[in-house]
């Protein structure tokens, strides 16, 4: 998997991390049945074969034990990479992650920044049992000290995987799943470490734009899609990174667009939307033509399958919301 | 009362007692600047003495240390000015004492959390086949938490050269070790992830210092971790800010005060003939002496603005976290243009 070729999300992490263990004889990938079986998503085929069982490691079933032992870990010179099996499943290591890693560099004043990334693939959308479909993000980037990074593609997510790993902080990378297997792209044969820092417009629009960030940007683009037809030039921003916002390209969205509508499956409450809504109306309030929508998750427990798509923001939600922005 | 004094040479047994003295010289200095309103809270150590002494010198320079508030001074015996762990209680940044030139981790307040980063790093080195232990520190209350569990099963089935060093003082805070956990031996804990646990008098010193070479050799010979409890009692309060006569007989307690352990150090000692009471005394008295007018560089130490504390939660500073930034509204970039 080397050379150019076509490949889908989990294939593209997979390249990624295969890339990672090549290039830094640090890196060291944690995890529950990660080794031979590959990883419960396979994004580790094939890697234990590759770079043996010190590198490749299977983990017992102990988020915190093994989350807290990857702290431990940096401080002896390595890069762990760990991956959490499914969404919900990082709550036992929420301590670790909030109580530990994310003050590692406070603690230090400054001095050691933990070289550790924690992959979790989230979201809904698979039809999977109870807790294997949240959307944690907003927990992570409201407790200090940690970046909180969304790739929305494979290239994004080789690129923002390579980038986690060499920047310095700790870093939750949430891959969204629905999104693994969702499409292919030709890759380069090798990723270049992606930029953390900017949003990206994955659609240049005038009229409005519509944030999202993971499989909502699929969506986003899906409705932009259908306003087109409508004469209506959309904008689709794709975060990238949660924390810290690209707070630039936000606020340039309001003045050029004058209407920004965002999308996330996450619950409502104090969600990713919250934050952008409250940054324009502390900052852009003098251009927005509409109040800013959110199109979101609900703030109840992600439903069981049967309800998911009630619960996971639609196109049809999102033009519903862009048209009341437009009439406004 | 002391075991094994025979087998240690009047040179080690000197520096063990010198670093019970200096410890307890930092923790009662600690305690008067806490009464003199100088620190905030402080959780003494009192009566640990021995077993925190003898871990500290029982292990090359090279070995990872993981403690918990109650070993704040432990950084101290490898070099750290008492100033550094002082302003940690003084609620100073300049507490936070440089964790890669002491190898010696940042305090772990909740208790257990830092056993899986003591196992991390053993199991790491041991990958990297560095030739490192780590040893971490817990007590008995910490062996109810769930890190404690996994961080003892991961640490068997992967063998990692760690030392999990659980004194066990029976009491956190209030609650007696009685109502912590059914089971009467924390070493047998061991048993469960197919770990060695031990036991040792966390009064006696030199049967600690033994114990932590013991398991660290075992370690270096690829045998693994080990549990070591080392069974004390609280002869303290939890901290400063702590009342034990609301939960606990002070009559009771009074029996246990005969196990001080650095006069019963000195006793031994000077019964063993490997020196002399007046030489011990000075000592102490050193000790005591190095710390007398600590109060006033802790009082002097320069204050940190918060500009200079954001400056150190990520590697590059966020917008927010920005100094033209952290006390204002995020009235931002565009705020000027507006009207």
């Amino acid at each position: 998997m080397s050379a150019t070729a076509e490949l889908n999300m989990v294939e593209a992490i997979t390249k990624g991390l295969g890339q990672l263990l090549e290039e830094d004889p640090d890196a060291i990938l944690l995890g529950e049945d990660i080794g031979r079986n590959g990883g419960v998503f396979r994004a580790t085929a094939g890697l234990q074969e590759r770079f043996g069982e010190d590198r490749v490691v299977d983990t017992p079933l102990s988020e915190a034990g093994f989350v807290g032992a990857a702290i431990g870990m940096c401080l002896v010179g390595l890069h762990p990479v760990v991956e959490i099996q499914f969404d919900a499943f990082v709550y036992p290591a929420f301590e670790q992650l909030v109580s530990q890693a994310g003050r590692f560099r406070w603690r230090t004043r400054g001095a050691y920044g933990l070289p550790l990334v924690v992959r979790l693939p989230y979201g809904g959308g698979t039809r999977a049992p109870e807790l294997h479909s949240d959307s944690p993000e907003t927990l992570f980037s409201h407790m200090p000290g940690l970046r909180v990074v969304v790739p929305s593609d494979p290239l994004s997510a080789g690129e923002l995987l390579l980038a986690a790993t060499r920047c310095g902080d700790p870093v939750v990378f949430l891959e969204p799943k629905r999104m693994y297997r969702r499409g292919r792209q030709l890759l380069p044969a090798k990723f270049v470490p992606g930029d953390l820092d900017h949003a990206v417009v994955v659609r240049p629009g005038e009229d409005l734009t519509v944030i999202a960030y993971g499989a909502m940007v699929d969506v986003a683009e899906g409705a932009a899609e259908r306003l087109q037809e409508e004469g209506v030039s959309t904008r689709v921003l794709d975060l990238r990174s949660i924390y810290p916002l690209d707070r630039e390209s936000i606020l340039a969205a309001a003045e050029e667009t004058g209407r920004v509508l965002v999308v996330h499956e996450a619950a409502r409450h104090c969600g990713v939307a919250a934050e952008v809504a409250a940054l324009l109306q502390e900052e852009a309030a003098d251009v927005l033509l509409a109040p800013t929508l959110r199109v979101t998750g609900m703030d109840m427990p992600f439903p069981l399958s049967q309800n998911e798509d009630d619960a996971l923001p639609t196109v049809e939600r999102v033009l519903a919301a862009a048209h009341t922005m437009l009439e406004y | 009362m002391l075991t094994e004094l025979s087998s240690f040479s009047r040179e080690l047994a000197l520096q063990l007692f010198t670093a019970m003295a200096r410890l307890r010289a930092f923790d009662e200095r600690a305690v008067i600047l806490q009464h003199q309103g100088r620190i905030g809270t402080y959780p003494t150590f009192y009566g640990e003495e021995a077993v925190q002494a003898a871990s500290v010198w029982a292990l090359p320079r090279q070995d990872w240390l993981f403690p918990t508030y109650r070993q704040s001074a432990v950084v101290t015996l490898r070099g750290c000015p008492p100033l550094v762990p002082l302003l940690m209680w003084r609620g100073h940044p300049g507490g936070w004492h440089d964790v890669m030139e002491y190898r010696v981790a940042p305090i772990c307040v909740p208790v257990a959390t830092n056993l899986p980063h003591a196992v991390g790093a053993a199991w790491g080195a041991k990958l990297r086949h560095q030739e490192l232990v780590a040893l971490a520190y817990g007590g008995d209350g910490s062996t109810s938490a769930g890190d404690f569990h996994e961080a003892c099963n991961l640490a068997g089935l992967v063998g990692a050269p760690v030392i999990f060093l659980i004194t066990n003082n029976q009491w956190a805070i209030s609650t007696p070790v009685s109502k912590q956990t059914k089971i009467r031996r924390v070493a047998d804990k061991a048993a469960a992830y197919g770990i060695p646990g031990v036991r040792v008098d966390a009064f006696d010193v030199f049967a600690c210092y033994q114990a932590v070479r013991e398991a660290a050799a075992r370690a270096r010979a690829g045998e693994g971790p080990t549990l070591i409890e080392a069974i004390g009692y609280r002869l303290g309060p939890h901290a400063t800010a702590d009342e034990p006569s609301l939960y606990r007989d002070l009559q009771a307690d009074r029996l246990w005060e005969p196990m001080e352990p650095l006069r019963r150090t000195q006793m031994a000692l000077v019964a063993a003939g490997l020196a002399s009471e007046a030489e011990l005394d000075q000592i102490r008295a050193d000790s005591v002496e190095e710390l007398r007018d600590i109060g006033d560089s802790v009082d002097a130490y320069p204050p940190v603005t918060i500009e200079e504390i954001a400056a150190t939660v990520h590697r590059e500073t966020p917008w927010g976290l920005r100094p033209d930034r952290l006390r204002e509204p995020s009235w931002g970039a565009r705020g000027g243009a507006v009207g």
